[in-house]
């Protein structure tokens, strides 16, 4: 089977029921999306595919060998670190660091369906609102944090959306 | 996981002979079916990928209705701007499901398809008649917290934990399908799921390799209210215990009109016709919204951990019929 992860292409012949997440982790050795549960209900997996951000363990690697892929590796490094990756740092959004890949992958996606204008479950109107501290934590409810350090993720999303005016929507009415 | 052979067929029509045999399945988002094969509860042993065929699309009918692709993801179903302008209720019950990651994967058609959650059925240890028919049903007896109160049989009490189908069935959907055999069909969603009765195994009245390529709603009622209201144990990320989708005309301050389904109480999205009949033509009041929950739970049965969902569903409702009819400061 052939992928194409962070841009790069790789060749690998998993068993059919690998997971991206295996295919990475085991496979490929992309160890940085990290298995939490293995069935969707952590968010410690996330990835980025063609841009959306998906559980990397509840989705077959035979499916998406024409997909882009992005992990954790692909969005920043020690030395360039991605603008997220900075903020976690700066605000302290972690402890343990296990869900934070997931966090980070997951924000980057969740920041772009809010700059398409996607309503979450808190909008008090669904064709806009405001971007409040509790959209984030709706928006980002996929991603459990065993160490409680969710106040300080909030603090690290909400840092780059500002700076990045990715709330650029009208105000609820 | 049990091996499966994987197949990717280029057209529906090839989709749905690939999958006439026994054991094989579709997969879409793979977001449900990856976590039961996990866990050996499901055991294709032919996967037919679907997900990259053309059925994503979502169109206006001509009656001014919504054709909805069965391949449309649950995110981009509840932010699409003829949904959320015409259709809130489902908006809004998707966007009260799952997790951003799970509404990006999951689809149309798999969310209408999703099996329960019930824990019994998640064991392979535990008695099932859903998972392993005659094998018993050790839910009964045992926590069935988040199990049903309506619709159930002596063979299983399982709910179908979907928000979307609700708000479909409150919608009054129809599930367009294609059979192996070219034929297509449309089938009512009031008549798409099947009661648990002796065959709880048997969820739908979907014929081997019988393929949901769209679903379809009705224009909503001139005026119509629409609401979504999910009662869980956490603030996001949870199952519904109770959940009620409504849709609602006034006409000179009565009920004109009044379409509402339930999740958490039954094998499938529960609505009552003889309850909606109930508030039709009546002043909006909370004697005549207890009266419908007379009727609508007049058959409610607990089984032990989940008793609290009769008076909660009762609550629910005279809360949700509050908001619909504009009354709820009275």
């Amino acid at each position: 089977m052939h992928f194409t992860i962070n841009g790069q292409a790789y060749e690998a012949d998993p068993d059919i029921r690998t997971t991206i997440l295996d295919l990475c982790r085991e496979h490929l050795g992309l160890t940085g999306s990290k298995k939490g549960c293995d069935h969707g209900q952590c968010g410690a997996c996330t990835v980025l595919i063609n841009g959306r951000r998906v559980n990397s363990c509840l989705t077959l690697a035979v499916m998406h060998q024409d997909d882009q892929i992005t992990t954790i590796e692909g969005l920043g490094t020690p030395d360039r670190l991605h603008p997220l990756q900075a903020s976690f740092v700066h605000h302290d959004g972690y402890q343990c660091g296990y869900c934070t890949p997931g966090q980070i992958c997951s924000a980057v996606g969740m920041l772009d369906e809010v700059a398409k204008g996607w309503p979450s479950h808190v909008s008090a109107d669904l064709s806009g609102s405001v971007f409040t501290d509790g959209e984030i934590a709706e928006r980002m409810s996929g991603n459990i944090c065993r160490c409680a350090a969710y106040p300080n993720i909030v603090a690290a999303i909400r840092d780059v959306a500002d700076q990045a005016n990715v709330a650029d929507r009208k105000e609820a009415a | 996981m049990k091996v499966f052979e994987y197949e990717r067929p280029s057209s529906p029509e090839a989709a749905a002979r690939d999958a006439m045999p026994a054991g094989a399945s579709f997969i879409a988002g793979g977001t449900n079916l990856i976590d039961l094969t996990k866990l050996q509860v499901m055991t294709p042993d032919r996967l037919v990928d679907i997900s990259r065929l053309d059925l994503a699309d979502i169109q206006d009918t001509a009656d001014g209705g919504l054709s909805i692709g069965a391949l449309v993801p649950n995110s981009d179903l509840a932010a699409d701007p003829r949904v959320t302008a015409r259709y809130e209720v489902l908006s809004r019950a998707l966007l009260a499901g799952a997790s951003g990651q799970l509404r990006n994967k999951a689809t149309t058609g798999g969310n209408l398809l999703q099996r329960t959650r019930c824990y019994y059925f998640y064991d392979p240890a535990s008695g099932c008649n859903k998972r392993a028919p005659g094998s018993g049903c050790d839910a009964m007896g045992g926590y069935n917290r988040i199990l049903a109160v309506l619709g159930t049989s002596d063979k299983c009490i399982a709910t179908h934990p979907s928000d979307m189908a609700v708000a479909m069935r409150a919608l009054n959907a129809t599930v367009v399908t294609l059979k192996p055999d070219g034929d297509r069909r449309r089938i009512s969603i009031d008549d798409f799921y099947r009661l648990p009765g002796d065959t709880p195994q048997i969820e739908t009245v979907l014929e081997p390799g019988e393929l949901i390529t769209a679903v379809e709603l009705p224009p909503v009622p001139d005026g119509a209210r629409q609401l979504y209201r999910k009662v869980r144990d956490r603030a996001s990320y949870a199952f519904a215990l109770v959940s009620v989708a409504g849709v609602v005309t006034m006409a000179e301050g009565r009920i004109a009109t009044a379409a509402l389904a339930f999740g958490g109480l039954g094998p499938m999205p529960w609505r009552d016709p003889a309850m909606e009949e109930a508030l039709i033509g009546h002043e909006p009041s909370t004697a005549l919204f207890d009266a419908a929950a007379d009727v609508l739970l007049a058959d409610a049965r607990g089984h032990g951990s989940n008793d609290f969902k009769i008076p909660l569903a009762r609550r629910a409702l005279i809360a949700s019929l509050r908001e619909l009819t504009g009354t709820q400061d009275q």
